[in-house]
């Protein structure tokens, strides 16, 4: 059913999301097909993760409608999300400090053994700490509370935990934005990997221009809750998008 | 989740470690883990101090009377330190402890059997706790203010059904020997629940869900966690709890006081719980450490009845040995954890 990179995966049609008097999304409409991987960039504040998060179920949209695998569905949890497939990475990680690492990567979806249904810590671990050696990321022991973990471990735990989750539709929000340069590498390294088995659409929102064209296979660029630019990276520039935001930039400047 | 290898590996870099918390083939050593372990100090202490200054502080008989220190907080600490994990607190533990029995003589006399009339006053304390949750999670008021609130408002239900007046726990002797008037009873209540409460806190979802809700609720949330529905079911176990550590109470003591709890059994019980190692900061706590604690504070109880403390100093001096058993214990838990890594 997969592979040829043509079915589209999922599919979200004029989002509007307000916070009180904030119009954080103004009718916002993106797709992603299988083996696919689209950009998001944009300002601080722009929207970008409030319309990730009308796709796992952590919001519900005010408005606008959203299609997985062309059907369309009402996202009203966030276990109703991943049941079709949809897995995060959030900015903010969505770590709890005061666990282990292995706690975490298992978190919602606890492994469970028979006769009583108890937790089954030693099979949770030994499958974090291959996630984590197939990753090749570094972290002391999968024991360790995270709190005790730099910012990139932290970072390398959250992807984990979204990429081996059997994800099918993967969102990332800034999922390198605390990592090194060699922990980047290794974590797009991981991304290819995924999107040459070309049944998984990503979608990953990032900062860094160049990077984000390097890596993906199309861009949308996201100002004050609308999409103001969409393009595939091989015929998008980086000056191409800075002019749009300059642009952008002083026209508001203007209107002071 | 599927963790196969999809590629060329990346280097060896997380390690296993040997289990050292968690296993489930480890429940022993699960039992004597860091942070009970400088509580478990603390205790042993006291007991040495105790049975060097008096003779009769180790005999069978003192033995008895310290267990009934110690089983009516260590069940009431359980359910607190469940509600202290995901950030909350039931100030109305010790009214709902003075209720329930109450609760049991009337639904008897209303011609229900014995043990349905203790499920039914079991159930009308889970009620409560739901009320309190419900109030707390749905209009945002911290639980503070809420049990603050059901604090008075079940002391006056419990006033105006009991009319002020004593009860007799209903029952025979078997039902009574049971439930808490047998020397050993209310300890072995308290050690079963000890137990189970152990199990549910490290060993099950829900366990592990409250600790994530209390550690971090925005990313429980972000995983799917139900946070509301993690805080409510555990103010609804505190107040089941406090209930039936009202009803063993009852049929120990063979008389249920309408002014008995409160405030007083509710802290012990919190205390357990932060003597033992629980942080009021959420999202770290342990069950046994609340058993353990409720050990430290029923031997200082007993200890110091034992040396016949001037009664009015007494509450003083408890008062004086807890903070210095909270601050010794607080203390070598840092020392212990700086060592441990
Ligand atoms: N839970 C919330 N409650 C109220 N307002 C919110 C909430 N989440 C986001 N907002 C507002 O919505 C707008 C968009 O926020 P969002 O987090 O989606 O931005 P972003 O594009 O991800 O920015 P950044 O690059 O800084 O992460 C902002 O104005 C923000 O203040
Ligand atoms: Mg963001």
């Amino acid at each position: 059913m997969s592979g040829n990179g043509v079915a589209e995966a999922i599919r979200a049609e004029n989002i509007v999301k307000r916070f009180g008097s904030i119009v954080a999304l103004n009718g916002v409409s993106i797709k992603v097909h299988r083996g696919e991987m689209l950009g998001i960039l944009g300002d601080n504040g722009a929207g970008k993760s409030t319309l990730i998060k009308c796709m796992t179920g952590f919001h519900q949209p005010d408005s606008g409608r959203i299609f997985v695998d062309g059907t369309e569905v009402v996202l009203d949890s966030v276990d109703r999300a991943r049941s079709f497939g949809i897995e995060c990475v959030y900015q903010d990680l969505a770590l709890v400090n005061t666990l282990s690492v292995y706690h975490n990567m298992f978190l919602n979806r606890e492994l469970r053994k028979p006769p009583f249904g108890l937790l089954d810590h030693a099979e949770m671990r030994r499958r974090t700490a291959d996630a984590l050696n197939d990753i090749g990321v570094g972290v002391p022991s999968v024991e360790e509370e995270v709190a005790r973990l730099s910012g990139g471990q932290r970072q390398a735990i959250a992807v984990a935990r979204a990429v081996y989750s059997n994800a099918r539709i993967l969102l990332l929000d800034e999922p390198l934005a605390a990592m090194g340069a060699r922990e980047s590498g290794l974590i797009i390294d991981l991304i290819e990997r995924l999107r040459t088995r070309g049944d998984i659409a990503m979608i990953m929102i990032a900062h860094n221009y160049a990077q984000t064209l390097d890596v993906c296979d199309r861009v949308v660029l996201v100002q004050h809750g609308e999409i103001t630019f969409e393009g595939r990276s091989a015929e998008t520039s980086v000056e191409q998008l800075l002019e749009i935001v300059r642009r952008e930039y002083r026209a508001a400047r203007r209107g002071l | 989740m599927d963790t196969t290898p999809r590629g060329a590996g990346g280097a060896k870099a997380a390690s296993s470690a040997p289990p050292r918390r968690w296993g489930a083939g480890h429940a022993f050593r699960g039992f004597l883990i860091q942070r009970e372990a400088s509580v478990i100090l603390v205790a042993v202490l006291l007991i040495i101090y105790f049975g060097f200054a008096n003779p009769n502080f180790i005999t069978n008989n003192n033995i008895v009377t310290l267990s009934q220190f110690v089983a009516a907080p260590a069940i009431i600490a359980c359910g607190e330190i469940m509600l202290l994990i995901c950030k909350e607190i039931d100030l109305s533990a010790g009214q709902t402890f003075a209720l329930a029995p109450f609760l049991v003589f009337f639904g008897a006399r209303f011609g229900l059997p014995i043990v349905v009339a203790i499920l039914v006053a079991l159930a009308i304390c889970a009620a409560i706790g739901l009320l309190i949750g419900l109030v707390t999670v749905l209009l945002e008021v911290p639980s503070f203010v809420t049990t603050l609130g059901t604090f008075f408002l079940i002391t006056g239900i419990t006033l105006t059904i009991s009319r002020g007046f004593p009860a007799t726990p209903p029952g025979g002797k078997f039902l009574a020997g049971i439930l808490g008037a047998f020397s050993y009873s209310e300890i072995i209540w308290a050690l079963v629940i000890v137990f189970l409460m152990h199990m549910l806190l490290r060993h099950t979802r829900w366990g592990l869900h409250t600790i994530a809700v209390g550690g971090n609720d925005i990313a429980a949330a972000e995983a799917g966690i139900k946070v509301n529905r993690i805080k409510v079911g555990n103010f609804m176990l505190t107040a089941a709890l406090a209930g039936f550590t009202g009803i063993l109470e009852a049929y120990r003591v063979g008389s249920s006081d309408p002014l008995a709890g409160g405030a007083n059994i509710m802290f012990f019980g919190v205390a357990s719980g932060v003597i033992g190692g629980t942080a009021l900061t959420g999202g770290a706590g342990t069950i046994v450490g609340g058993l353990i604690g409720a050990i430290v504070l029923g031997v200082l109880q007993d200890g110091f009845t034992l040396q016949g403390i001037n009664a009015f100093l007494f509450d003083g001096i408890i008062g004086a040995a807890i903070l210095i058993a909270m601050v010794v214990n607080i203390r070598l838990g840092r020392l212990q954890q700086s060592h441990l890594r």
